[in-house]
């Protein structure tokens, strides 16, 4: 099903140059309608420079990039319309109150209906949907930090976008607020079939948010796939523990569930004490991003 | 609604919840008030002293010359605001918003009109009860509506260029300085003749000027003019001058505005963001 639905986003051979330094170097990924895409890696790996090209707020040195069909760089009003953006941190309308903020830009958008997607988010739907409902009338710079960040999103939902960019989206945030905030995200990709690319530092968030993971070190792609499927390439086997007769036996394998169907249908009642430890992404990341450093050095 | 009546909306109601908001904060409607009530202050002082033989009384003079400078203040908040909205991201909201970057600009120059129409007022209320002298008749109310319109006109897009030229609230600090120089030799205060004559060509450049000497040409009775240069309130030559500024501001400042904004991003931002907090750390 996965490969008839559309590519909102097709970045190929992307370079990005400042200077005589490459930032990026041939950049290339596909986003399919309704995927949550995480672009992962460490510091300075060119995530943000990533995202602001496909955004339209920088200008790429080569490459070939297309956004819901259209080349960013030359974006009309219709193309930005339908595109949201949250980037790493935003103080602006400090003065304006909450819904009188999403009140007021949601108009920018009300020209822009479509027979399928009516447009803006109606403010005290979305102010529910992003659970700010208690601070609507409160004046934006008086928001907590988490508060603040819902506000982001909130504004970059406030059209309605086929595609959302989120840049860093729960850096600062405590474990709480991080986890309501991956809670309203799922929420976004379920229900409203919302495109969403997001990048980040952390390996945890990528794992619960994206339904596919780009690492990206150094300006290149280091690797692409799902969570399970990084995990798989590079650390490769999981580990299964049991007990049986008295002894421990530990055994590496690709596909640990098969081998657990095969030690119960062989030993049944004899095998005890069964841990199924599956390949870490942590340490899958870690080795990529040491690998890579590696190769490039 | 096709794009345009869109973002014309959207400014026009951005500029009147902007307007709004400077009116219902205490330290914005402190600074609203503090600016027109030094000006009354000072003519209130200098309302009993006389300008040299010619029995006109400074406070007189000085009254419609405030308003006119006043009415030129409104380039410096322009340019601080355009600062500050670049430095937490406004600008580039506005740049990620369809139609954003020009229902913006339509909003800050409502607001920043607005604004300066009520403290125009909140000056001149009190200035008329002080000072004696002027004369008020129906043909002065058409001349100063042109005058601070021209002169707006002139001054607002030249304070969006400076905004745009000058990122940092630092460099905003430098320019008042400057501008403070040329109100200082635009005859607002004392008349343009009591200085020397190379002085005058250069205050003549500005706009201050001219915004002064419309004003008193509006507001004041027709002997006052003998203290002016040439002793003409120089209509032509006002419209001429405010009208080359104005054509120049349109001309540069779209081209500045988009230039800047080409330049935004959230890199940019968070850049001059860690600048600033260095500086204060």
């Amino acid at each position: 099903m996965t490969m008839s639905k559309q590519v909102v986003l097709d970045v190929d051979g992307l370079r990005m140059r400042y200077g005589s330094v490459d930032v990026l170097h041939d950049v290339t990924f596909q986003i399919r309608h309704g995927e949550v895409l995480a672009l992962l890696g460490p510091n300075g790996a060119g995530k943000t420079t990533t995202i602001e090209i496909l955004e339209g707020f920088r200008t790429r040195s080569a490459g070939r990039v297309e956004v819901l069909g259209a080349d960013p760089a030359h974006g009309d009003e219709r193309w930005r319309a339908r595109v949201g953006v949250v980037l790493q941190s935003w103080r602006d309308h400090g003065k304006w109150r909450v819904r009188e903020l999403l009140a007021h830009l949601g108009t920018y958008y009300a020209a822009y209906t479509t027979p399928d997607i009516e447009r803006p988010w109606d403010p005290d739907e979305l102010i529910a949907a992003v659970g700010l409902t208690g601070h609507a009338d409160k004046k934006i710079k008086t928001l907590s930090g988490g508060q603040r960040r819902r506000l982001d999103v909130a504004i970059g939902l406030v059209g309605r976008p086929e595609l959302l960019f989120l840049d860093e989206p729960t850096a600062s945030f405590d474990p709480q607020a991080r986890h309501e905030f991956h809670e309203l995200v799922r929420r976004l990709a379920g229900t409203q079939e919302t495109t969403v690319l997001l990048t980040t530092h952390d390996l945890d968030e990528a794992e619960k948010l994206a339904d596919r993971i780009l690492v990206l070190n150094g300006g290149r792609i280091v690797a692409d796939g799902t969570a399970a499927e990084l995990a798989r390439r590079i650390a490769g086997e999981d580990e299964v523990r049991w007990l049986r007769g008295g002894r421990r036996f530990t055994e590496k394998t690709a596909d640990s569930t098969k081998f657990a169907r095969d030690l119960f249908a062989r030993y049944g009642e004899e095998v005890q004490e069964l841990e199924v430890h599956r390949a870490s992404l942590e340490q899958t990341y870690l080795a990529l991003v040491h690998q890579a450093e590696r190769t490039t050095r | 609604m096709n794009p345009v009546m869109t973002a014309l909306r959207a400014g026009w109601s951005r500029g009147l919840i902007e307007l709004r908001q400077s009116f219902t904060n205490g330290a914005e409607l402190f600074s609203h008030f503090l600016w027109p009530a030094l000006m009354v202050a000072t003519m209130f002082f200098i309302r009993d002293m006389s300008f040299g033989s010619t029995g006109l009384l400074l406070g007189t003079l000085a009254l419609p010359s405030i308003l006119g400078m006043n009415a030129a203040t409104g380039m410096i908040s322009m340019s601080q605001q355009l600062t500050a909205d670049r430095e937490d991201g406004t600008l580039l909201r506005a740049k990620a918003t369809p139609h954003g970057m020009p229902a913006y600009l339509i909003g800050k120059v409502i607001s920043v009109s607005g604004g300066l129409l009520a403290d125009l007022v909140i000056f001149l209320v009190p200035g008329m009860l002080i000072v004696e002298g002027l004369r008020i008749g129906p043909g002065s109310w058409p001349t100063l509506a042109w005058v601070l319109a021209l002169g707006l006109v002139a001054t607002l897009p030249l304070g969006a260029v400076l905004g745009s030229a000058f990122p940092s609230a630092r460099a905003q600090g430098l320019i008042q300085l400057p501008f403070l120089g040329v109100i200082g030799i635009s005859g607002i205060f004392y008349p343009l003749t009591a200085l020397p004559e190379w002085l005058q060509w250069i205050a003549q450049i500005f706009p201050i000027y001219w915004m002064g000497l419309g004003m008193r040409s509006a507001l004041l009775p027709n002997s006052a003019v003998a203290v002016e240069i040439g002793e003409s309130w120089r209509h032509l030559e006002t419209a001429g001058v405010l009208g080359a500024w104005a054509v120049l501001g349109l001309l540069v400042a779209p081209m500045v505005l988009r230039r800047m904004a080409r330049g935004e991003s959230g890199s940019t931002m968070a850049a001059r963001r860690e600048r600033a907090l260095q500086r204060v750390g």
